[in-house]
């Protein structure tokens, strides 16, 4: 009877809330066990990132942390400069955007800061894409916030 | 008539050997049921007529004997054989109620790091060319006596209850049992009333994270208690419905049973006053 009286008040039963727990716990726990997944994401992401602006590989964090209904993917990447020309991101979703013309695959960070080296301010870039230009004006460290969603459909340890 | 041909026959094809399958019971955290969960399909496999050993891999915290009722027979255990001070045949504990089931009790005064992992996997080995089921009762955690007792076994059934901690374990234990293994599930102290109560995951909620064929399902039922007590595996009982639920577990671990594991359901008010059972 109070239970029926809980459910009618749209109490969660305990069962939903274990099965929730248990969802997240086990996303975090297959992140964890899986650094070279992690590695990967890493390169993955800063490869993007670059062609956009100029990251410094070495010091790029990324980490998942839990929070109240979801698990968060940190990633901390500084920013060293601005890109002379950004590829513009024209329609992300629907193309799949060519390789970025200008910086080469394989980064060269020391080539690349020394171009920009005589540029330092980044709002000379006339075309600058209105997602990199708030960044750009921000403070030198960018947060960026990804949520980590889907079930986990990997167990690597 | 094969000793005309003894030079021409390579030695394995003079008498091929048996090769049982060995199978560990595991479930990463404690007190789920891994050891009752041995004897009773151990029992119930025997039962069947299918040759049996169950080792007990718990090093230091022996308790298949006394779940077995054979804590008085045993003589030598595990780590006597492994470091040749009794044979196999001295260590081996008949049933009493089963003459295909076999028992190797663990060593209780000594420590799961005493076992050499590779020398415990030649064990299994060789039991397995001298029974058709090998049934390892994994100790919980997953150091060093987790590590003895998968070494050797091909195929593994993962005991979980419905409980969150036992879900994640069990989660841990599946990805560090590898690809090579096959892996089966058997949800265990199940009880239906929470579960429509909303109080308790279902075997629905627990598998879908696991995501295991399920080999069955067992209701937390007074019946697994007393037997317990007394010593005497429920498989053999023909009247708990539990037994059945193990012996329906056996069946499809030989294949005889290609069902679809029942799902235990709440007893009806007149089976509740009818069917209580000492």
């Amino acid at each position: 009877m109070f239970e029926f009286v809980q459910r009618f008040f749209g109490k969660q039963p305990s069962s939903a809330m274990a099965k929730e727990r248990l969802r997240l716990v086990l996303l975090s726990d297959h992140l964890s066990l899986a650094p070279e997944v992690v590695e990967s994401l890493k390169r993955d992401l800063l490869e993007v990132i670059s062609r956009y602006v100029e990251v410094d590989p070495s010091s790029c964090d990324v980490s998942f942390e839990q929070q109240d209904k979801q698990v968060a993917m940190l990633a901390n990447i500084p920013i060293v400069a601005m890109r002379n020309r950004p590829t513009p991101p024209a329609a992300p979703p629907t193309t799949p955007a060519p390789p970025p013309p200008e910086p080469p695959p394989s980064l060269d960070p020391a080539g690349a800061s020394a171009a920009v080296a005589d540029e330092p301010e980044p709002e000379a870039v006339p075309d600058a894409p209105a997602a990199a230009a708030p960044g750009a004006a921000a403070p030198k460290r960018k947060r960026r916030r990804k949520r980590a969603s889907g079930a986990p459909g990997f167990s690597a340890i | 008539m094969r000793e005309a041909v003894p030079e021409v026959q390579p030695a394995a094809d003079a008498a091929p050997k048996k090769r049982g399958r060995a199978i560990v019971v595991t479930s990463g955290k404690g007190g789920v049921g891994k050891t009752t969960t041995t004897a009773n399909l151990g029992a119930a496999l025997a039962a069947t007529g299918a040759t049996v050993v169950l080792v007990d891999a718990d090093v230091g915290l022996r308790n298949l004997d006394i779940v077995l009722g054979l804590e008085a027979r045993v003589r030598h255990h595990v780590l006597d054989v492994l470091e040749g001070n009794a044979t196999l045949d001295d260590a081996l504990v008949t049933d009493k109620r089963v003459s295909t089931l076999r028992l190797l009790a663990a060593a209780q005064t000594r420590e799961k790091d005493d076992v050499d992992t590779s020398a415990f996997r030649d064990l299994i080995d060789s039991l397995r060319e001298r029974f058709d089921y090998v049934l390892i009762d994994c100790p919980a955690g997953i150091e060093k006596g987790f590590a003895n007792a998968i070494v050797g076994a091909d195929e593994a059934i993962i005991v979980c209850t419905p409980e969150v901690s036992a879900v994640r374990d069990a989660d841990r234990v599946v990805g560090l049992l590898g690809e090579g293994r096959q892996i089966k599930l058997i949800v265990n102290r199940l009880r239906p009333a929470l579960v429509r109560r909303g109080k308790m995951l279902s075997v629905q909620d627990v598998n879908a994270i696991l995501r295991l064929p399920l080999l069955g399902v067992i209701a937390d039922a007074p019946d697994v208690i007393v037997s317990t007590n007394k010593g005497e595996p429920v498989a053999l009982d023909q009247t708990s419905s539990i037994g059945a639920a193990y012996r329906a577990i056996a069946g499809r671990v030989t294949g005889t049973d290609t069902s679809e594991p029942e799902i235990p359901r709440e007893k009806s008010f007149f089976e509740k006053l009818f069917g209580s059972r000492s």
